[in-house]
Order: C-alpha cells, then structure tokens, then sequence
C-alpha cells in the first residue's frame, strides 16, 4: 500500500524518537486532539519512544464520546417509533444512554441500520417512501461536508421523508475550554490533520496567540505523530509560540473551500453541550433556517430533557487529558467493551477502548523501549 | 482512481482501497483525476494528496540530520 506504510518505518521512527529526546530539556505536556491520533499512539507504542520529561494527553476528538446523553435519548426515543428507519455510523450504536443504547432498542424490533455514509441513508429514504429515515449527525468537522451535502441533496431532490438529528461538534472551541480551565496542564498541541484539512488552520492562530501555545497540525501515522511532536517541542524549547503545519501532503493553510461552502450553506454555529465537559458556547452546527425541515428534532417534535450521567465514568476528565483511561478504578473491571459504562470505552476513537484493546496485557515499560509495528 | 457522473456535486470516482474498491463522491475535490491519491471520509474524498509534499516527513529527518552534524564539525 502506498502512502501508509512508508511513515511506519521503524528505522526513521528510532531517528525521530532520538531527535526529540536530543532537543528535549524540560518537562512539557503535549495533547493530540484526535482519537485517530491517540489510537495511533497507543497501538503502535508511539508514546513508550518518548523520552519521560514529554507527556502526552488525550483529547476529546472522538464523536462518538462526545455527544451528550440526552442525544442518545433522543436517538433511542426516535429509532424505538413504528415507521421509522434509524441509521447511524456503528460506533454510536453501543453507546449506553441511561437505561439503554440503540442496539437494544434494534433486539426490541426497531429498525436501527449501521450506514457507511450519510448518502447511504439517503438511498434508504428514496427506496422506502413510506418509512421516515432518520440519520444520527455527529462528528467534527472532518464529517460536516458529508452531513451537510446528504442535507443538501435531499432538499435539492425533494427527499420529504429524510431528518437528521444534528449533534455535530467544532474543534476550535473545545481546545480553548481545555485552555482556559483551571485544571489544564496543555502546553502544546497536535492539531487534528483531518479537520484542518476541511477547516485548513487559520482559526488556530488566535488560540496560539492568546494562550501561548504552539500549535503543530499533525497526521495519523507514527511518523506523522513523532514529527508533529518534535516541531511542537522544538517551539517549546525555542520559547516561539506559531501554528505549524506538518501534515502538509493533505493539508493547505486555507482548508478545502468547496466543503467550507457547503456546511456554511446547510449549518450554522450553535452552543453545544459535550458529553462529560458541559455546554461550550459556539462549539457545535445545527441546520440553517432554510434547512430546518430536516432537523429530526422538529420533526419528532423532541423536548430536550437533562439526564443524570452514570456516577463512576470519568469520561469528563479523560476527555481533557486530566486523567488518563487506566486511572479509573472501573477501567478493565466495571467498565469494558463489552460492558461500557462511558462512551470513550465503545469507540474506535476512544482513550479507554486503546487502551484496553492495546495496553491492558502490556503495561507501559520504561526500561526497555521499543516500537511495535 | 477513475471518474464518472459529470454533475460536480454527484461526480463519483471509484477508489482502491489497498484492494477493496469503493465508490467515493468527489464534490468536495473537483481537482481530482484519474490515478490521483485521496483521503476519504464516509464515502467522501476531502483531499487530493500532494504527492511532492509526501516525503516530506523523510525530507525533514535528513536535513535535522545535516545540521546535527554541522553542529558537531563547529570547533
């Protein structure tokens, strides 16, 4: 394959992974952002090549983890109607509401369907005129264009009977509430490359400028990722405070503007609760007005009601980089894939659910350091 | 990758992924033809990959590694 396994060569890795600890004199903490990213890091060992004054984070890049209960309420309360057909991307199907997630209500008769694509649900409205199809929006910006032109293609092709019910997020936001928090301990990020490859990078460098961090866009590979560091870490060390790019085989400083235009057509920027973190002002897209026909919330005329989270899931804190998943006293006993009690433990872009699945049976070793691949 | 459908919004490229083919919009990359590389995301290409800029990531090491020895050669 290529363009894949040439940036998991082991050789060039070692060669990075020395750099840093070359360029590195003082403690700094890093946060990758994206739950690609921390996947990344974990199944290929990325962060046991560092030295031990570099400490990296996990951010709250995962989709899936973020979006609130009281939308998986609402999912639960719109998929269990006769009539509807309620599709949505796999992971989310397994995420635990209060009583029960959307798999259950599917093993109660529901007619809940796993789609690849937006469109795929789409085709499903236009092949089933009768049934209300009903598709589960969330995700960052990464995911916006694809929403935005199902929205788009529906109304342009009259499509009545498609909704969606919108629980999407906006990075940007999320990484200033983690900045401006008492309890941060961030002094450098690796921006998510394939957000900024929708967004580009512009809207970083205020964030940069006011909170003096750097900012390194950075790819999904062990190459990419230790790159990413070192650009970050060099900034730290050199006292400079910029917005760098190292993912540059995808991402330009503008970002992708036909995909800009189409989420500003069909979404507008609206306040967001964050599942664990709270409300962040300005942090989420909901329908514009000439769209608002599709918002499955208004459809289903749904009431927004608050819901009591599960009191042991931490979720919250590993979702800042304030805790990390193996912290929890419930992690690999109460709390497993199998059993989730938090949404970072289902998805595939979740800290818990990396670190049980690649962590769980091989503690972190400091001794003997050495790169999986 | 190879195109069809002429529409911009609903141009459609089939891509390989590693031997599985699928089929992928290509609105968001009007830029994109026949053998270009693409990152895609749910059924959707997001970007053509900048193939001069691949081997950025090994360009980088090497030069770190030129003046790492330029460093050591100063008296």
């Amino acid at each position: 394959m290529k363009y894949i396994d040439e940036y998991r060569d082991a050789e060039a890795a070692k060669k990075y992974a020395d750099a840093i600890a070359r360029l590195t004199t003082k403690p700094w903490t890093l946060m990758e952002v994206c739950g690609g990213q921390t996947h990344a890091i974990v199944k290929f060992g990325v962060d046991e090549l560092l030295p031990e004054k570099i400490t990296l984070v996990h951010g709250p890049g995962c989709p899936v983890c973020v979006t609130p209960i009281e939308f998986i309420e609402k999912a639960i309360e719109i998929a269990s109607c006769p009539g509807v057909i309620f599709c949505s991307f796999g992971d989310m199907l397994r995420v635990p509401g209060t009583g029960k997630d959307l798999l259950t209500v599917k093993a109660s008769g529901g007619d809940v369907r796993m789609v690849y694509s937006p469109l795929d649900a789409l085709k499903l409205a236009q092949q089933n005129p009768m049934k209300q199809v009903v598709f589960f929006a969330v995700g960052f910006e990464t995911t916006a264009p694809a929403n935005a032109m199902a929205v788009y293609q529906a109304h342009h092709q009259g499509v009545k009977n498609f909704s969606m019910l919108v629980s999407h997020v906006l990075v940007p936001p999320a990484m200033e509430a983690i900045l401006a928090s008492p309890s941060n301990r961030v002094q450098g990020f690796l921006a998510a490359g394939h957000v900024c490859t929708v967004m580009g990078y512009t809207e970083y460098e205020p964030i940069a400028t006011k909170y003096h961090v750097p900012i390194v866009v950075t790819g999904f590979e062990p190459l990419d990722i230790l790159q990413g560091i070192y650009m970050c870490v060099k900034q730290l060390e050199e006292g400079r405070v910029e917005v760098e790019n190292q993912y540059t085989r995808s991402v330009r400083r503008e970002g992708n503007q036909p995909a800009q235009q189409l989420i500003r057509e069909v979404f507008r920027i609206v306040p967001r609760k964050w599942r664990g973190i709270g409300e962040i002002a300005q942090s989420g897209l909901g329908l514009t007005l000439p769209y608002a026909e599709f918002d499955a919330e208004l459809r289903f005329g749904l009431k927004t009601q608050t819901v009591e989270e599960s009191s042991e899931c931490i979720a919250g804190l590993v979702l800042q980089g304030v805790k990390k998943p193996h912290e929890c006293p419930a992690f690999g006993t109460r709390c497993t894939p199998e059993r989730p009690l938090g949404a970072p433990m289902v998805s595939s872009e979740g800290a818990c659910a990396a670190y049980y699945r690649y962590r769980r049976l091989r503690p972190p070793v400091s001794s003997s350091k050495g790169l999986s691949l | 990758m190879s195109t069809s459908n002429d529409e911009p919004l609903m141009r459609i490229g089939k891509v390989n992924f590693g031997g599985i083919v699928k089929e992928v919009n290509l609105a968001y990359t009007p830029e994109a033809k026949v053998g270009d590389y693409v990152i895609v995301h749910v059924g959707f290409a997001i970007s053509t990959l900048d193939e001069k800029e691949a081997n950025q990531v090994f360009e980088y090491l090497e030069q770190m590694g030129e003046l790492e020895e330029l460093k050591d050669f100063q008296p």
